[in-house]
């Protein structure tokens, strides 16, 4: 089962080390992982999707308490959250093919960023079962190159993830 | 008031004062040289130690015993990676320790300089936090924080590294009165209903037993511990880091669990249907096979570490909090007008009488006599302990009465903890006889601290149960390879006696059973620093044992 963590760290040098060492020392495996600053600069804000059953999920939250520059644990559940990840794709095209990733474009509401005359790159923000749809659908015109974005996540209406530790 | 301008290494000294130190065990070298400099003409006792392993040692020594932060000093790069086996043993034992570590020059940082490492890296994982100093204004705050986190919460060691620059860099010096931690809050009180519960549940029990270990010795819960077992009227066993927390001569108490625990606490562990488990943490050594253990029992687990509730064992009642604090409220709750556990208590007698722990009782010269007659002689001592067979018989054959009184290293199990830690417990308790209950297998491993304690006049005693070998792999190996003794045979190596005379120190010998309490009274007496060679019997075994992987109370049977 996997579980995404919205993690607040103090925004310092090695913070992130420390967090991802965790992980890899008690035998956590981390799928995705993406950081970036909050609102308030010196928070930062780290979502990793860790898979798991519930007693791992438990010793995970309490272990990364335990960090003193971890802020916050807070497991984001999958209903009642927005999720987001973002892709880069190139896809290479011609003449006879152009239209019809057009096309696919157009259908996943994604965007083309790049035109060339053999490709074109393709921005695409959406959940991750989205992101594999659309993969799919173009692999068959040759994806030269793809970078994915780890998952971002925000708990639906007014529920926030505070840097109030309890 | 202006703040007093200084250097970062004097700001180092000024933090320090502050934090009430009196001692600090290091080993200088090239990026210490301006803190160095300022502990010449401090009001700090510098211990110059033989290997910075022993500053480390002696500074978790000096912790166990008085309950206050030891702080260790080491030089950049191999200084520091000397300290790691030190840093992890008092990690692992949750011991409060500071390490302070030189660095180079910050400009160097990253270029593989000489003599750089990055400590701050490798200490990560044993570690409770570290700091690598940026700027030196930062000083005043960074000691107040590692002060802070190592001595509150579950302890712990905590790593300041300090480039050589920041230390010779102008600082105005204030030293705050609190700290700011977000991230840090740890619970002392626990939670009420909580403990209501867990009365309800105590009250109620047939065969309750207290299971008990580091935890009641960090917090000084000593007192409140025999009050409530004196109340429930239930048995108590000790982990090996919480033997003294109860005394060993106590009615109710059972001694050790575990793989060489009593076969009688094991048992009662296994029959019990109340665990009351105080500052454990169900380690392996404890448990044995964890599906085979304490089957029939619910379990209330009192921790302040919330991450040690339910990693191991399931748990019925869950409690977080300081111990003292925990078993204080629970003390209030816990109203007994009959105690239900007579039967319990009976049954437990009688395997106590029937399988008492014991060894043969001949002529020969046996290590298990030796720590009767330590304990018998020098009833009051501060024990400490290397590791393997000579930690194991320390901790069966001593009769512990004192919190503070039994010293080792139980969740690394580190050899040549012993005697750098006995330093370090003596000058911490100068008043108290010290006694490291080595083999002559791990006291090899930090014996050049012999000139340690020359120097520095401390006069701590080094019992050697030597028996030539390295008693528990070959134990491991006569039970489980066949006798095949590989690579564990330390015969004739050294003459102990010799080398302590060589160093200074005080040599005495025992190669028969009379000989040893006039050895023992000697060493007493002489206040000096002592070693004295027991040359007991060669392949003497630990019983009993819980084979590795087996249920606890599937005990092989060695006596």
């Amino acid at each position: 089962m996997k579980h995404t963590l919205a993690i607040l760290v103090e925004n310092k040098p090695g913070v992130l080390t420390r967090v991802a060492g965790l992980f890899s020392r008690r035998g956590f495996n981390i799928e995705s992982l993406a950081v970036g600053v909050t609102e308030n600069l010196d928070i930062s804000r780290i979502t990793i999707v860790v898979s798991g059953d519930d007693n791992i999920l438990e010793q995970v939250e309490k272990q990364l308490n335990k960090l003193i520059d971890v802020i916050r644990v807070s497991d984001i559940p999958a209903q009642d959250s927005v999720n987001r990840e973002l892709a880069l794709i190139k896809v290479g095209v011609d003449s006879t093919t152009r239209a019809e990733v057009m096309q696919i474009v157009d259908i996943f509401r994604a965007k083309i960023v790049d035109v060339g005359i053999k490709s074109l790159v393709i921005e695409v923000t959406g959940d991750e079962s989205k992101i594999n749809a659309i993969e799919q659908l173009l692999r068959q015109f040759g994806i030269r190159e793809m970078v994915r974005t780890g998952k971002i996540a925000m708990n639906r209406g007014a529920k926030v993830v505070q840097s109030e530790k309890r | 008031m202006t703040k007093p301008k200084m250097s970062g290494a004097r700001a180092v000294i000024e933090s320090l004062y502050c934090e009430n130190v009196e001692v600090i065990f290091g080993y200088p070298g090239g990026t210490v040289l301006p803190l160095y400099d300022e502990l010449y003409d401090a009001n700090i006792r510098h211990i110059l130690v033989r290997h910075e392993q022993a500053a480390a040692h002696a500074a978790d020594g000096y912790a166990r015993a008085t309950g206050k932060a030891g702080v260790c000093l080491a030089t950049s790069g191999p200084g520091a990676t000397n300290l790691v086996t030190g840093i992890a043993t008092a990690y692992m034992d949750s011991v409060p320790m500071i390490a302070i570590t030189g660095q180079v020059p910050r400009s160097l940082i990253g270029y593989d300089a000489f003599q750089e490492a990055n400590i701050t890296g490798i200490t990560l994982p044993i570690t409770k936090h570290n700091y690598l100093v940026q700027d030196a204004k930062d000083i005043p705050n960074i000691f107040k924080e590692a002060f802070y986190i190592a001595q509150t919460g579950r302890q712990g060691p905590v790593l300041i590294d300090i480039p050589k620059d920041t230390q010779i860099d102008t600082i105005d010096f204030e030293y705050p009165a609190e700290v700011k931690l977000r991230g840090y809050k740890p619970t002392y009180t626990g939670n009420e209903q909580q403990i209501k519960k867990a009365a309800s549940l105590i009250v109620k029990a047939e065969k309750p037993i207290f299971y008990v270990g580091g935890g009641i010795i960090f917090s000084n819960a000593t007192e409140e511990l025999r009050t409530l077992a004196e109340t429930v009227m239930a048995p108590v066993t000790t982990t090996l880091m919480g033997m003294s927390a109860f005394p060993t001569a106590h009615p109710l108490s059972v001694g050790m669990l575990g793989m060489h625990g009593t076969r009688y606490a094991n048992y009662a562990i296994q029959e019990s249907d109340l665990i009351i488990a105080v500052g454990v943490r169900f380690d392996d050594r404890v448990t044995g096979k964890i599906s085979a253990f304490a089957p029939n029992a619910k379990i209330i687990h009192m921790d302040i570490d919330p991450a040690e509730i339910s990693k191991n064992v399931r748990v019925d009642i869950p409690i977080v909090g300081d111990a003292k604090n925990v078993l204080k409220s629970l003390i209030k709750y816990v109203k007994i007008e009959q105690a239900k556990t007579d039967a319990w208590i009976k049954k437990i007698n009688e395997w106590k009488k029937e399988y008492p722990l014991t060894y043969k009782k001949d002529n020969l010269l046996r290590p298990q006599y030796v720590v009767e007659q330590i304990s018998e002689i020098c009833p009051d001592a501060i024990i400490v302990t290397e590791v393997g067979q000579n930690q194991m018989w320390a901790a069966q054959f001593f009769n512990y009465r004192n919190p503070r009184t039994f010293i080792s290293s139980g969740g690394l199990g580190t050899m040549g903890y012993g005697f750098p830690a006995s330093i370090g417990a003596k000058v911490g308790k100068p008043e108290c006889t010290v006694i490291d209950i080595s083999g002559d297998g791990s006291f090899q491993m930090n014996s050049q601290e012999l000139a340690t304690v020359v120097q520095n006049d401390i006069p701590v005693i080094v019992a050697i149960l030597n028996n030539g070998f390295l008693g528990m792999v070959r134990q491991w190996q006569e039970l489980f390879f066949n006798r095949r003794y590989s690579a564990t045979c330390l015969k004739d190596s050294v003459d102990f006696v010799k080398l302590a005379e060589a160093y200074g120190a005080l040599g005495l010998r025992a190669t028969r059973k009379s000989e040893v309490k006039d050895v023992i009274e000697e060493a007493v007496r002489s206040e000096r620093p002592t070693v004295i060679d027991f040359v007991v019997e060669r392949e003497e075994n630990v019983a009993p044992m819980v084979p590795a992987g087996a249920a606890i109370n599937e005990i092989l049977d060695l006596e």
